[in-house]
């Protein structure tokens, strides 16, 4: 039912089925992710779910002593940080997502452009049983 | 989103701010009644509370700070201005950014002849982790939040892509606190005006008083260098990148401009007031830049007449240290990719050729979220007049900004004031 509204609950949905999902405009073509009912550009209302391949390349990030209480709760803290960036993928647009991979000791060797690939993180959830993080390209 | 003009023209006639910084037992009333007092007595020539229209006030959440919604009515109360429209603006941290832009066209369409305008927050009550979460509701919560992002998470974000793209590194951050830091020391009302070589002597005195070897820097950068001393945040955000958490209000009286010299022989005139909002950090095309900062800045620029080399006093949105740099692109006053030379070069020191942030910036000055758009025009009030006591600029400047920015950047108010 979700689904039909190409809303945050439908997005979730899907990532609850490992699949990362934008819409797309059937009037002008602009590509969303996350998705949207009614387009930006061109102001449709008509809209298609479009699978997103997962690919893309790091394009801001950082590394995070001080999280709030949802990853402290997953066990990250000053001792134990995380690295959370924005992906660029491959189709065009960008998403918010956790960073596996690095070595995060060493953030400045961590680099602007590194190809990611889209994971998911299982089991994460917050209250009423949404999904918390969608997605989490790590280093390719 | 081309730039319109006023119906009749707006002035600044009073402002006024309390003390940023953390005041336990005070709430937000407390603090804006300091404001409007020392705006009162602001006003050259005085004037009768009782004139004044309407009032329109910048506060992000003390619902969640406070436990105190639905503000306006009660500031209003606490200022003696009921029954008059009172009205909370809420953008995040450029709230009093658009209370200002609200009161302005209040008086430009006609409605209101006389406007009482400020801001407001009082964020020390709460612990610093409630207090990252409750401007954490200002991020995007469907898709930002639930990545791991805080605010300082999203800024240090912009910093990466900055860097990557222009070549700056976390000592250009450091820079812009130090430069922020020596202004700021010169500003009685900042949180923490104090010098970097300040900041040492006092770690060494505290060292001293418990006994414990006495720490050394060969320099204030050393100190900054020094994870000890300014530990990360998030990376490559330390803590003396980060503007701090504050109490405080600010306020201000705007009256039509043909009524300005009843109230005094030095009115600020305002040349423009351009508001801009935004996608989430996620959506935009390009992080090295905030763009409801570009366009709020175009529109404002066009509605005044003038351009960036025109502006002699600018008050930053430096809620992070690289946000300074990138403000300064924004705003026309480098190319892009020269704001963070211009910044280690030393131009946007008081004694630049374009000084920034000469109250010392939210950095040093204080953030009060819901006020800091309100003391940004506090400064321009004072610098244009002639009254920044030690920090003055020199050369009698006539045109001042501010830059005001909400969220991740996801709103920008900009205001162009002119000494009359």
């Amino acid at each position: 039912m979700s689904k039909d509204l190409y809303s945050a609950a439908g997005f979730y949905e899907f990532v609850d089925e490992k699949k990362l999902m934008g819409t797309k405009c059937k009037s002008c073509g602009e590509l969303y992710l996350p998705p949207r009912p009614l387009c930006s550009a061109c102001h449709s209302e008509e809209m298609d779910w479009v699978e997103m391949s997962g690919k893309g390349k790091l394009e801001a990030f950082t590394v995070t002593l001080y999280g709030p209480t949802r990853m402290v709760e997953a066990g990250y803290s000053a001792k134990n940080p995380y690295c959370v960036g924005i992906v660029r993928l491959d189709e065009g647009p960008a998403i918010s997502a956790q960073i596996l991979g690095f070595d995060l000791s060493k953030p400045e060797e961590i680099k602007v452009g590194t190809p990611m690939q889209l994971n998911f993180i299982i089991g994460r959830r917050v209250k009423r049983r949404r999904p918390t993080s969608g997605s989490k390209p790590h280093s390719a | 989103m081309a730039a319109k003009r006023f119906n009749r023209g707006v002035a600044l006639v009073g402002a006024g701010m309390s003390s940023f910084g953390a005041f336990p037992g005070k709430t937000t009333r407390d603090l804006f009644v300091e404001a409007f007092k020392e705006m009162h007595a602001s006003v050259d020539k005085g004037f009768d509370p009782n004139d004044i229209d309407e009032c329109y006030f910048g506060n992000y959440s003390s619902s969640q700070f406070e436990g105190q919604g639905f503000t306006a009515p009660f500031i209003a109360n606490a200022v003696g201005m009921n029954p008059r429209p009172a009205i909370r603006a809420e953008n995040a941290c450029a709230s009093s950014g658009t209370a200002v832009r609200l009161g302005i066209t209040a008086i430009a369409s006609g409605i209101a002849d006389m406007v009482l305008v400020g801001g407001y927050e009082k964020e020390t009550d709460q612990p610093t982790e409630k207090v990252t979460e409750i401007l954490a509701t200002a991020s995007d919560n469907l898709y930002e939040n639930v990545a791991g992002f805080t605010f300082p998470g999203l800024y240090a974000a912009l910093a990466t892509a900055y860097m990557h793209k222009h070549g700056a590194t976390p000592e250009t951050m450091m820079k812009v606190a130090w430069q922020n830091h020596e202004n700021g020391a010169l500003n009685p009302k900042a949180q923490f005006g104090k010098k970097i070589s300040d900041f040492i002597k006092m770690k060494q005195r505290s060292a001293e008083k418990r006994g414990k070897p006495i720490p050394e820097w060969d320099d204030d950068m050393a100190f900054l260098r020094d994870p000890r001393a300014n530990p990360v945040i998030s990376w490559p955000m330390r803590l003396f990148d980060c503007s701090p958490v504050s109490d405080g209000a600010a306020a201000m009286l705007l009256v039509a401009e043909d009524m300005a010299h009843n109230f005094t022989d030095k009115p600020l005139y305002i040349r423009a007031s351009a508001l801009a909002s935004g996608v989430p950090m996620h959506d935009r095309s390009d992080l090295t830049t905030i763009e409801t900062a570009t366009k709020a800045g175009e529109v404002a620029y066009e509605m005044a007449g003038v351009g960036p080399k025109d502006i002699q006093v600018c008050e930053v949105h430096d809620c992070f240290t690289m946000t300074q740099v990138i403000a300064t692109e924004d705003l026309g006053f480098f190319a892009r990719g020269e704001g963070w030379k211009a910044l280690e070069e030393g131009r946007t020191a008081r004694d630049g050729d374009r000084p920034i942030n000469t109250s010392g910036g939210l950095k040093s000055k204080g953030h009060p979220v819901g006020a800091s758009g309100a003391g940004q025009v506090i400064e321009v009030w004072k610098q244009l007049r002639g009254e920044a006591g030690e920090r003055q600029l020199p050369g009698e400047p006539t045109l001042g900004m501010t830059h005001n920015l909400g969220g991740s950047g996801q709103v920008c108010a900009v205001h162009i004031f002119e000494r009359g």
